[in-house]
């Protein structure tokens, strides 16, 4: 935890509310993001239990497995999720525009601008929380595997159709969500967790009423106090007033309630599917509805204030503006979205288990160039950003109190101009060490030369060593000016690109060779736990 | 007591090198791998192994992590065999490498491989041998600190070349990644590993070896390290307990930095304990205290005497190292010395300062002060290169009551399915260091 996040929830303490830790949005928000609040069950890896998803604040659908252990309740389930989710990604799919990528030409060799269709926007799913973000990735992965009858007419237990598509989907949503800065999958603790700092500990922040408690208390109380009451208050039947965001539930709620509601569920099957006559059958089957109905009833109670209070946090950060490289990062989120589009169309088959090596270290090649450029890019977005970094000592800010123009001893003399700078903070500035500031969008350097007078008069002596122009006098507006105020970083503004790896198939023999020929992947064996 | 006898650290060392180089120069395995202690000569090794490839005929590219590792072996090289054409590949950066390299006749350096075609020995950093294409690979390579290498810098250069010699110690910093990899933990080929892990899960044939004796550490040192940090793969000091000694002209004064001065001359050891606080990074007082130290140190006129030279050497400034977990407590030590007037003393934390040696360092202790105990501050390695970089004494100075942390924070990381499980975890090598310690302790409240 940096410094000043440190203070800002000392303050956020002492004040009993949350400090912003942000001036500006850092995540790109979607005008119609699709909210998803899953639940699922106890002791049950992967069984979902239930779920409210839309993109309708007033309009949730509710999704619930009456017997999370049943398979055939279990891919009705996800054949209704399908039905909610494929069409909203679909509707982003075909809106395109032109866009220019460079590709590898085949018979040349050479790099290439290549005109591809770029999605004009992309779907966005929000989760309540970081364990939602899991949960997504799980019925991903349980779901890609699966075949329809229409694959495959031999496979014992055939998915619905579109319950494998869903499947991809989702992991490509989860996959995504590794990368820092990206959008489309986003878990709401997170963004609030990016913009607020609360009085209590990152932990605790995972728990979305406890949190939002903090940021938006209610009149007449402390978040202290409120978020307390979020996390332990219990009605008289000692059930938690704030349920947990999932999608694991409460102790209490799964015995006091659940399970009593699904015992009374399936006697009611049971006892439907003994009836001896179609007048029996008649009652045992209303019998089983009227079961179902108290199972989505209780369903419904655990998830709608979750279900709420995602939309609070989505009107909390609306309200902030939109940073200036927000745009940017969403714009690869676009190309990602459309990238995995061409894939499902082109009928590629779903993504692997596991990663080949150089899949997997491009990946994280890929996820540390990300960081690193969310990282800068975050702090010259926002001054508040930057203040925890000058606080750190990776950024200075001051005034220009001196600038005398020098030229570099080579053959054609370019400008080398002496920048004295007074600054109040404390960099850690080494030998020659470089610094960036932003002209214009863009990172001009220069070199630290080195102090004048004492450490406490915080006279910088700084050397400019580019973006001048290519002439002997540098151009105008590119040598900053006495009584400018300037801020510099030690960090580098723009990433550089990593080395290229090897292709999969040309993987070296420290690695294990080349992978082979993708073979296509089978569904995971049925255990005794799939028949229950 | 037959067998202490016959050991002789010379001969043991020189046995395991030679066996290292007759299976690099005439074994038929692709890959031969070395462990090496702190100071058990791996650089020369690494000099020795190139300059025997080299006469050989076989065109040797080496692969070294940093800049300054780059530039230290091409001078060892130039300075083993001046006649030697050396290639010095580097990054197209404003100085890209040490001016020194400038002085030597025989080394050619460029920022393009091709320019570099054809002589024996071509050396530069993993990040740049990743950018290089050839058509024809190097039969030769050699990896340098190939356990600090991440598993995907080792995938990037390994087209390069036929077949290497991997060089490192064990028991320093793992690499590490900005970002979370758990999803491939457990993959051999797991991106964020070290080279070295991937590499022999999926050639365990190769031919694995040890260079047995640390002669930078002394004997005080080397039975610590070796059981704290290296348990299994125990190894020794080159000298015995008398042969190096420090002394001070200026008798101590009484202060407990002066005490534990001399404490550490006497055994090796010392541990400056400051009264039990919880404290932010840069504790102010445990700062001032590092730096008083430093400057006791080269106020008292301290000589060492060691195997190197008959006559006792000044303890000067570049001869002391302070290290520290943190880079922001670097700066803060750095600021201290500046103001108490003690120029040129390295000061750097526990990732800049491995392989690098010094005759006394004083180390501000990586939990000195801590509310919790994380798996950074808990990382073996860290401890390690902290605890192995002098040849004469070191000085750990401390908050008290990190015995009663690590009892209050046992580690508690994930296992990871198929991962090698690191022995010893840092949570006992800290607990062993801290043991060992508590018998040169000086109390003191500044």
């Amino acid at each position: 935890m940096s410094l000043i996040t440190t203070l800002a929830r000392l303050e956020a303490v002492t004040t009993g509310r949350a400090r912003p830790t942000a001036t500006v949005r850092h995540r790109h928000l979607s005008e119609r993001p699709l909210v998803f609040v899953p639940l699922t069950t106890a002791g049950e890896a992967g069984a979902p239990l239930g779920a409210l998803v839309g993109t309708d604040r007033d309009a949730p659908r509710l999704l619930v497995v009456p017997q999370p252990r049943d398979r055939e309740l279990r891919f009705a389930f996800l054949a209704e999720l399908a039905d909610v989710v494929l069409p909203y990604l679909d509707s982003y799919a075909d809106v395109v525009e032109a866009a220019e990528r460079s590709e590898t030409d085949p018979e040349t060799g050479r790099r290439v601008k290549v005109e591809v269709e770029l999605c004009a926007d992309a779907p966005q799913l929000i989760v309540p929380s970081r364990a939602g973000v899991d949960f997504v990735r799980l019925l991903g992965r349980s779901m890609r595997f699966r075949r329809t009858a229409e694959q495959d007419p031999e496979t014992p237990y055939p998915a619905p159709p579109r319950v494998p598509l869903l499947g991809r989907w989702l992991t490509h949503y989860g996959e995504r969500s590794r990368v820092p800065g990206s959008s489309l999958l986003a878990a709401m603790t997170e963004l609030l967790g990016r913009h607020w700092a609360t009085g209590q500990s990152s932990l605790e922040d995972q728990h979305l009423g406890a949190q939002l408690a903090w940021i938006a208390p209610p009149p007449g109380e402390t978040g202290a106090e409120a978020a307390l009451r979020a996390e332990l208050a219990r009605d008289a039947a000692g059930q938690l007033l704030c349920p947990p965001a999932g999608p694991a539930t409460d102790p209490a709620f799964d015995n006091k309630l659940l399970a009593p509601a699904i015992e009374r569920y399936d006697r009611a099957r049971t006892a439907l599917a003994a009836a001896e006559d179609g007048l029996q059958a008649d009652d045992r089957l209303g019998a089983l509805t009227a079961a179902e109905r108290e199972i989505r009833e209780l369903v419904r109670s655990r998830t709608l204030p979750t279900w709420d209070k995602v939309w609070e946090g989505l009107d909390l950060l609306r309200a902030l503006p939109e940073g200036a490289h927000v745009e940017e990062r969403w714009t690869r989120d676009r190309w990602s979205f459309t990238g995995h589009r061409d894939r499902v169309v082109a009928g590629e088959p779903p993504q692997p288990r596991r990663d080949d090596a150089v899949t997997a270290a491009n990946k994280l090649a890929g996820r540390e160039r990300e960081q690193a450029r969310l990282e800068a890019q975050e702090a010259l977005d926002d001054p508040l950003v930057m203040a925890g970094r000058r606080l750190a000592g990776e950024a200075f800010a001051g005034e220009v109190v001196d600038v005398v123009m020098a030229y570099s001893e080579s053959k054609r003399p370019s400008p080398r101009p002496l920048v004295t700078v007074r600054t109040d903070d404390r960099p850690h500035l080494g030998e020659r060490a470089k610094v960036f500031r932003s002209l214009g969008g863009k990172p001009q350097a220069a070199e630290f030369v080195g102090r004048d007078g004492e450490e406490e008069d915080g006279l910088l002596v700084l050397r400019i060593v580019d973006k001048m122009g290519r002439g002997k006098e540098p151009e105008a507006g590119s040598v900053p000016e006495k009584g400018d105020r300037l801020c510099f970083t030690l960090f580098e503004h723009e990433q550089r690109g990593g080395a290229k790896l090897p292709d999969p198939e040309d993987t070296p023999w420290t690695h294990g060779g080349p992978p082979g020929e993708q073979v296509p992947e089978v569904p995971d064996s049925v255990t005794q736990e799939d028949v229950l | 007591m037959t067998t202490e006898a016959a050991f002789d650290p010379g001969t043991a060392a020189t046995r395991a090198t030679d066996a290292i180089l007759r299976d690099t120069l005439h074994g038929s395995a692709r890959g031969v791998v070395v462990d090496s202690p702190p100071g058990a000569g791996k650089s020369t090794l690494v000099v020795r192994a190139a300059l025997e490839l080299a006469e050989a005929g076989r065109p040797l590219m080496v692969v070294a992590q940093t800049n300054a590792q780059v530039d230290d072996l091409v001078v060892r090289l130039a300075v083993k065999n001046p006649e030697l054409p050396v290639g010095r590949l580097h990054s197209s950066d404003a100085d890209p490498y040490d001016k020194v390299l400038d002085e030597l006749p025989n080394v050619r350096k460029s920022a393009k491989a091709a320019e570099l075609g054809g002589l024996p020995v071509v050396i530069s950093t993993a990040a740049k041998w990743a950018h290089v294409k050839v058509d024809e690979p190097w039969r030769h390579a050699i990896v340098d600190e190939a356990y600090q290498m991440r598993s995907d810098g080792l995938l990037a250069v390994a087209g390069l070349f036929e077949r290497a010699l991997f060089v490192g110690d064990p028991g320093q910093l793992d690499p590490f990644s900005i970002v979370g990899g758990e999803q491939w933990a457990g993959l051999s080929y797991d991106p964020s590993a070290s080279a070295v892990s991937t590499l022999l899960a999926h050639n365990p044939e190769l031919p694995q070896h040890r260079l047995p004796v640390s002669w930078r550490l002394p004997a005080s040192a080397a039975p610590l390290v070796s059981d704290a940090f290296y348990p299994y793969t125990p190894f020794r000091s080159g000298t015995g307990h008398g042969d190096r000694r420090l002394s001070f002209a200026v008798p101590a004064d009484g202060s407990g930095t002066d005490r534990v001065i001399d404490e550490a001359a006497e055994s090796g050891w010392g541990l400056l304990e400051l009264p039990a606080r919880h404290t932010p990074r840069t504790d102010p007082e445990a700062v001032r205290a590092v730096a008083t130290v430093v400057r006791r140190l080269l106020d008292r006129g301290g000589a060492a005497t060691s195997e190197l030279s008959p006559d006792p050497t000044p303890l000067t400034a570049d001869r002391v190292a302070v290290g520290t977990a943190h880079r922001d407590q670097a700066a803060a030590v750095r600021a201290a010395l500046a103001e108490l007037g003690v120029p040129d003393v390295t000061v750097d934390t526990a990732n800049r300062l491995q392989g690098m040696e010094f005759d006394v360092t004083v180390i501000l202790h990586p939990l000195s002060g801590r509310p919790d105990a994380t798996a950074f501050h808990l990382e073996t390695g860290r401890l390690c290169v902290l605890a192995s970089r002098h040849r004469h004494a070191c000085v750990v100075v401390c908050r008290a009551g990190v015995g009663d942390l690590l009892d209050a924070y046992p580690s508690t990381e994930p296992v990871q399915l198929g991962t090698l499980v690191k022995f010893p975890d840092g949570w006992e090598a800290n607990h062993a260091v801290l043991a060992h310690l508590a018998e040169h302790r000086v109390a003191w409240r500044p």
